[in-house]
């Protein structure tokens, strides 16, 4: 596989493929990158003790895709990863790789690299030393592997580093050199647990360009595992949403914030408004704030529910006789969010462009309104 | 437009260093330290005459038992390296629940009598080795395994054992070469401490070699105490200062190599502490 050079300050556009959907299919790698390979996760299950982490969990990869899994501490995601990197075994189910079952393949034989959470670059080696490591294991020549060591550390902008030691790299500087080992070996597949969690703010969003950068260059299949949806949305095809040791959707990022398969997804990735609302016949339609509007499928047919909807879809307007009052007001750049209190103590929050916010500030009466697209329907929280 | 006065940014005065910041307290309790040390050795050193030391060297037995103690130091050594250190790593990473367990069990040599110690061994041991000298090294490796076991699984602690484990299997890395290249050279200061542990308790121990009829360096000392207790004081002397230099020789090798990788001082039970930079 050729190295490309990828400077430190180029950025990427994160689009996700617009072809994807929710599933089995998948996006394809960037222009002129090689294939990469698929990963088939079937049906796994993973218990301890009486707590299923994974419980009949199914996802496709496809050659050269960066699939983000999402979800809350203990949902199981990480058991997943561990169980393709070898770490752990599923009590049942299978993991293919280009279709060949490794399920019973130790580790060091699966051809992974992986990038952990925790700093995990060898202490007593240097940066250089620690690239070389994996080729090393691959009887590869000294000459060769320097070589090639190199490259990878000039490809994440480290090569003035390739002397250091761990303990004298930041934090960033720590995961790019990591980033870097796990891509030296050529891996048919590259593994992420978390490995944005430990830095600050403005090195993360640094990293993850990159990250994504070179993933989509090399076109190496990629499982990425986090909790922070920000990462998880803007570097992946797609996004698997993890709950229970269960996969509630699999989709693109646009496809996962605009049309979340359960109430649990909607609720998870980005901000929701619960608003209680009263299903017509046949739960075809609900009544919300005074809106009549359809509702999406797969919700209740009957009982109380709340419709959710998203801050940006919902309309704002200063009216004397309005069904609200904003409490807060607050300012996020181009656009405001209005906190409004209904009436019946419902609390929504409204985002509007901050051009037109001038005029509304706490204390104003404003007309909450739905427009009338179909909306997420879902039994009334306790 | 109004004129802005700036006023000349003085640096801050540097703070004076306080005189007398090591307290009074401090020296009296490192006198009083220093005299329940040395006193001791003086009197020793007294006793015994300087002209004592040059004939300690050619006094019958004195080469022989020295040896002796010697190689045992290394065979019980490399025994109790061979033993402790998979088996701590192996608990650290696979068995975690068992620390607790290893633990009590390792500390049941302190807390049983030598004599017990060596009647278990025996009655374990084949019968070609009761006889022999590397009996003693097995009882020794006993003997050492409690303090062995806490320096390395301090060393174990102060790593993150799994996470280096894993990435090292990842990149292709089997157990042993994970073991040799990666966790070993992370515990040089643990390596170190239980390295120094069992040599100094080996050197120094007499009681199981006395009722294993063996004459060790500290056995040679003691029964020639009882032909020339001068130059059996000089011995003991002689062995402290021998410990001392081999002690001292072991945390040289161990700062040269630290440094060479980057690391910090190695003292005796621990490492200067590696610091890192932030984000």
């Amino acid at each position: 596989m050729a190295v490309p050079e990828i400077t430190g300050s180029e950025t990427t556009a994160n689009a996700p493929s617009s072809t994807s959907s929710a599933g089995t299919a998948w996006a394809g790698t960037a222009d002129g990158a090689p294939e990469g390979t698929s990963v088939s996760l079937r049906s796994l299950v993973r218990a301890f003790g009486a707590t299923r982490a994974l419980d009949e969990m199914s996802l496709e990869i496809g050659p050269g895709e960066l699939v983000a899994l999402l979800g809350p501490s203990g949902c199981g995601k990480t058991t997943a990863l561990r169980i393709v990197a070898g770490f752990e075994f599923a009590d049942s189910g299978e993991v293919l790789i280009d279709g060949r079952d490794v399920s019973g393949v130790a580790a060091n034989k699966r051809d992974m690299g992986m990038v952990f959470q925790s700093y995990s670059l060898f202490p007593n080696m240097n940066a250089l030393d620690n690239v070389a490591f994996g080729l090393r294991m691959r009887k590869v020549a000294t000459a060769g592997r320097r070589k090639r060591a190199a490259e990878l550390l000039d490809m994440v902008g480290l090569a003035p580093q390739a002397a250091q030691f761990p303990h004298q790299l930041s934090g960033g500087q720590q995961q790019r050199v990591a980033l870097a080992r796990a891509l030296a070996i050529e891996p048919r597949v590259l593994l992420l647990d978390e490995p944005l969690s430990a830095l600050d703010a403005k090195v993360r969003l640094q990293l993850r360009e990159q990250i994504r950068t070179l993933q989509q260059r090399l076109g190496t299949t990629t499982l990425f595992v986090t909790h922070d949806q920000e990462e998880a949305l803007s570097m992946s095809d797609r996004v698997g949403v993890m709950r229970s040791g269960k996969l509630e959707q699999v989709a693109t990022p646009d496809e996962l914030y605009s049309r979340p398969a359960t109430a649990f997804v909607a609720e998870f990735v980005g901000t929701m408004n619960r608003l209680p609302g009263d299903l017509g016949s046949g739960g075809a339609t609900v009544t919300v704030i005074g809106a009549t509007v359809p509702c999406q499928p797969g919700g209740p047919a009957d009982g109380q529910v709340d419709a959710l909807v998203r801050p940006e879809n919902l309309t704002v307007t200063p009216s004397a006789d309005g069904n609200g009052i904003v409490t807060v007001r607050t300012f996020l750049g181009a656009v405001t969010r209005l906190t409004v209190r209904l009436s019946g103590d419902t609390e929504v929050v409204v985002d509007v462009a901050t051009t037109a916010a001038a005029e509304v500030t706490p204390g104003t009466a404003v007309q909450v309104g739905l427009p009338p697209a179909p909306v997420l329907v879902a039994a009334r929280a306790g | 437009m109004a004129a802005i006065a700036t006023k000349p940014v003085t640096a801050p005065a540097a703070r004076p260093r306080r005189r007398g910041s090591f307290p009074v307290w401090r020296w009296v309790i490192m006198l009083i330290a220093a005299v329940y040390f040395l006193l001791p050795l003086y009197a020793a050193l007294r006793f015994a005459g300087l002209h004592a030391f040059g004939s300690v060297f050619t006094q019958a037995g004195f080469g022989s038992s020295l040896w002796l103690s010697v190689k045992l130091a290394a065979v019980t050594w490399a025994i109790t390296m061979l033993l402790m250190v998979p088996t701590t790593v192996y608990v650290h990473l696979r068995l975690p629940g068992l620390r607790r367990l290893l633990e009590t069990i390792t500390i049941l040599p302190i807390v049983i009598p030598p004599v017990v110690l060596i009647v278990g061994v025996l009655q374990v041991m084949p019968l070609a080795l009761r006889s022999s000298v590397w009996l003693l090294a097995i009882e020794y490796v006993v003997l050492t395994m409690p303090f062995a076991y806490r320096a390395l699984d301090a060393g174990l602690r102060s790593i993150d054992v799994k996470t280096l484990t894993e990435a090292s299997g990842s990149l292709g890395a089997g157990w042993f070469t994970t073991l040799w290249r990666v966790l070993l050279p992370n515990m040089r200061t643990a390596l170190l401490s239980s390295t120094i542990l069992i040599v100094a308790l080996v050197l120094g121990e007499f009681t199981m070699a006395s009722l294993d009829l063996q004459q060790t360096f500290p056995v040679w000392i003691v029964l020639f105490d009882q032909e020339n207790a001068q130059i059996s004081v000089s011995a003991s002397i002689f062995a402290l200062v021998v410990t001392w230099l081999f002690l001292m020789l072991i945390t040289v090798v161990a700062t040269r190599q630290s440094r060479r990788s980057g690391g910090g001082e190695v003292t005796l039970f621990s490492a200067a502490p590696r610091e890192t930079i932030g984000n």
